[in-house]
């Protein structure tokens, strides 16, 4: 049966790493980028005769992300460890948390081609990144050996495991998009999937529709784009459907994605069965979190993305897409609230500006909002000098380039420019007076009755005008004087 | 009660990456089985209302504050390097070949 007349069950567990200056249990630096191996110290390798010491501030940066995902933060947690052999992890144990997480029973919420959706968070746990390896072939499986970097080894990260409600890959997408905006906004983590701050494994199932009985899954990995996870879920799904269709039975088993063929591939991996022997950590003790701890972290949550949202449509009137777009990035909804708090008259056109040049202009020249030179007061005074008709909407894009690349004022930009609005009449009468004469053709066929020329001879005097014509007065001037044409002919 | 047997003590041996010899299976066996014995008298305690113990030290919350300190010398780590390719730990093969 065809895909359609399958639910599909996924899960994401979402990797975040945590905004700390140093890491979790030791005080080398997270920076990312440095040389191999400049940021481990025995702490972090596990040396014998170390002991791990907890970073506040990742404790504090947990109950935070739980908070915004509407968790409950639990008073009592611990740590535990997690024992495995792979080179990426020095200790041969990673210090993670297992039945007593610092978070459980979160939700997330957000709209799917209009519709509301809700999933559950289980639970948010803190624990230790693993180091980077480089393999020397193309792949795992085809390297003699690897190169190890434990750099990033011992950075602190939050696992967000999502109950099973996830139901298209569509939704696993936006549901990890949700995740980013919110951890952004809340300062804990940067997000980033390209230098791998953000990871996720997902879990996936099929089952026949109206089925309450969840398939066999499979886990998949290494998807390293918010596009790259909807890519690897429809490619899973379909390759579930085809097996269950034909009879077969789907194995268990953590499967790869391969970004460039577009397909996953199991990983045979040697590894025993997950047997992580997990056991309390005897080096570390529990956390108790005092409620005035929990309180004064709640006090200082920002408004999130989904009450930024609801209060765009509220307050501003935005339509349900520019308010969804302006608020899934904190920066740049503070940017419009920032322009709006001086030009109040016209929300939609602020939006218009900023869906439109501004966000073109940043991702042509690769910035970020905090880049921006454009001062929003510098953006609000370019839409009244539109308004008061000393631009015309062509130049004023004109203007608004020049600003974002020189950080000027735009009156500074007109002056210097010469970008003034030609709303003298003897100066447009003429400039419609030259183009009736350079364009004998067009004009013809405009008085013959072909009515949609005026366009074009429109076009020809804004041209001719390099665009600073008052575009009503040319419109009015040059109806008039082919009105004049007409009588006299 | 529960025991352990050979077969136990190989499992976990071979995920602890440890090659025992026959004569050391059986010694292991048997002390673990004993280890297990002795660990069976505190059954006979009445935990009922006690609540589970975290750890065996009474302390909670020992954090530190988010400041970054020196690392060590690279040079200095790579004395423990078995294998170093330039600054890099070096590491046999990961997964066998099929
Ligand atoms: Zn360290």
């Amino acid at each position: 049966m065809p895909l359609e007349d399958y639910t599909i069950v996924i899960g994401l567990e979402v990797h975040a790493e945590l905004a700390t200056d140093s890491k979790l249990f030791c005080g080398c630096s997270t920076s990312f980028g440095s040389e191999a191996n400049t940021q481990i110290c025995p702490r972090c390798l596990g040396l014998p005769g170390t002991l791990p010491v907890l970073n506040k501030k990742a404790v504090e940066y947990a109950v935070r992300a739980g908070l915004a995902l509407d968790c409950k933060i639990n008073k009592f947690s611990k740590f535990d460890r997690k024992n495995y052999f792979y080179p990426d992890l020095s200790k041969a144990y990673q210090i993670s948390q297992y039945d007593q997480p610092i978070c459980e029973h979160g939700h997330v919420e957000f709209y799917v081609g209009g519709e509301k959706k809700v999933v559950g968070i289980t639970r948010i746990h803190l624990e230790e990144e693993a180091g980077k390896s480089i393999h020397s072939g193309t792949s795992i499986s085809d390297s003699d050996f690897s190169l190890e970097d434990y750099n990033r080894s011992g950075i602190p990260l939050i696992e967000i495991v999502s109950e099973p409600d996830i139901r298209s890959p569509e939704e696993a997408r936006i549901y990890m998009e949700t995740l980013r905006s919110i951890l952004r906004y809340i300062g804990v983590s940067d997000c980033k999937m390209e230098e791998g701050s953000l990871r996720c494994d997902a879990n996936i199932s099929l089952m026949p529709k109206g089925a309450t009985v969840f398939g066999t899954r499979t886990e998949i990995k290494n998807m390293n784009s918010f596009r790259a996870v909807q890519k690897a879920l429809e490619y899973e799904a379909e390759r579930h459907a085809k097996l269950l269709d034909s009879g077969e039975k789907i194995v268990q088993e953590t499967r790869t994605w391969d970004d460039n063929l577009g397909i996953t591939l199991s990983m045979r991996s040697k590894e025993e069965a997950h047997d992580y022997r997990y056991f309390p950590e005897p080096d570390l003790v529990p956390v108790i979190l005092e409620d005035e701890f929990v309180t004064d972290i709640k006090n200082s949550l920002p408004e999130l993305p989904a009450e930024k949202f609801r209060r765009y449509l509220e307050e501003f009137g935005l339509p349900e897409y520019d308010a969804e777009l302006i608020t899934a990035d904190r920066d740049l909804a503070e940017y419009f609230e920032a322009v709006v708090a001086i030009y109040n008259k016209d929300y939609k056109a602020v939006s218009n500006w900023i869906m439109g040049e501004f966000m073109r202009l940043m991702n042509e020249q690769g910035i970020e909002v905090g880049e921006v030179k454009i001062k929003p007061e510098d953006f609000a005074a370019m839409l009244k000098l539109m308004d008061e008709g000393v631009i015309s909407s062509k130049i004023a894009k004109v203007v608004f380039e020049e600003m974002f690349n020189t950080g000027k004022e735009p009156k500074t930009i007109v002056g210097e420019k010469g970008l003034v609005q030609i709303s003298d009449s003897s100066a447009i009468e003429q400039i419609v007076a030259d183009v009736i004469k350079d364009n004998p053709g067009p004009v013809a066929e405009y008085l013959g009755g072909k009515d949609k020329v005026l366009g074009f001879l429109v076009g020809q005097v804004m041209k001719l005008s390099k665009g600073k014509a008052n575009p009503q007065m040319a419109n009015e001037f040059l109806k008039k004087a082919l009105a004049e044409l007409s009588k006299n002919q | 009660m529960s025991s352990i047997t050979k077969e136990t003590v190989c499992y976990v041996a071979d995920l602890a990456r440890l090659y025992l010899t026959d004569e050391e299976i059986e010694q292991m066996t048997e002390s673990l089985n004993k280890i297990l014995e002795f660990e069976e008298q505190l059954n006979s305690v009445n935990t009922d209302n006690v609540e589970p113990m975290a750890h065996a030290v009474p302390l909670n919350n020992v954090m530190r504050e988010d400041v970054v300190e020196e690392s060590m010398p690279i040079r200095e780590a790579m004395l423990n390097a078995p294998d170093e390719v330039e600054g890099f730990f070096r590491v046999p093969r990961i997964i066998e070949k099929d």
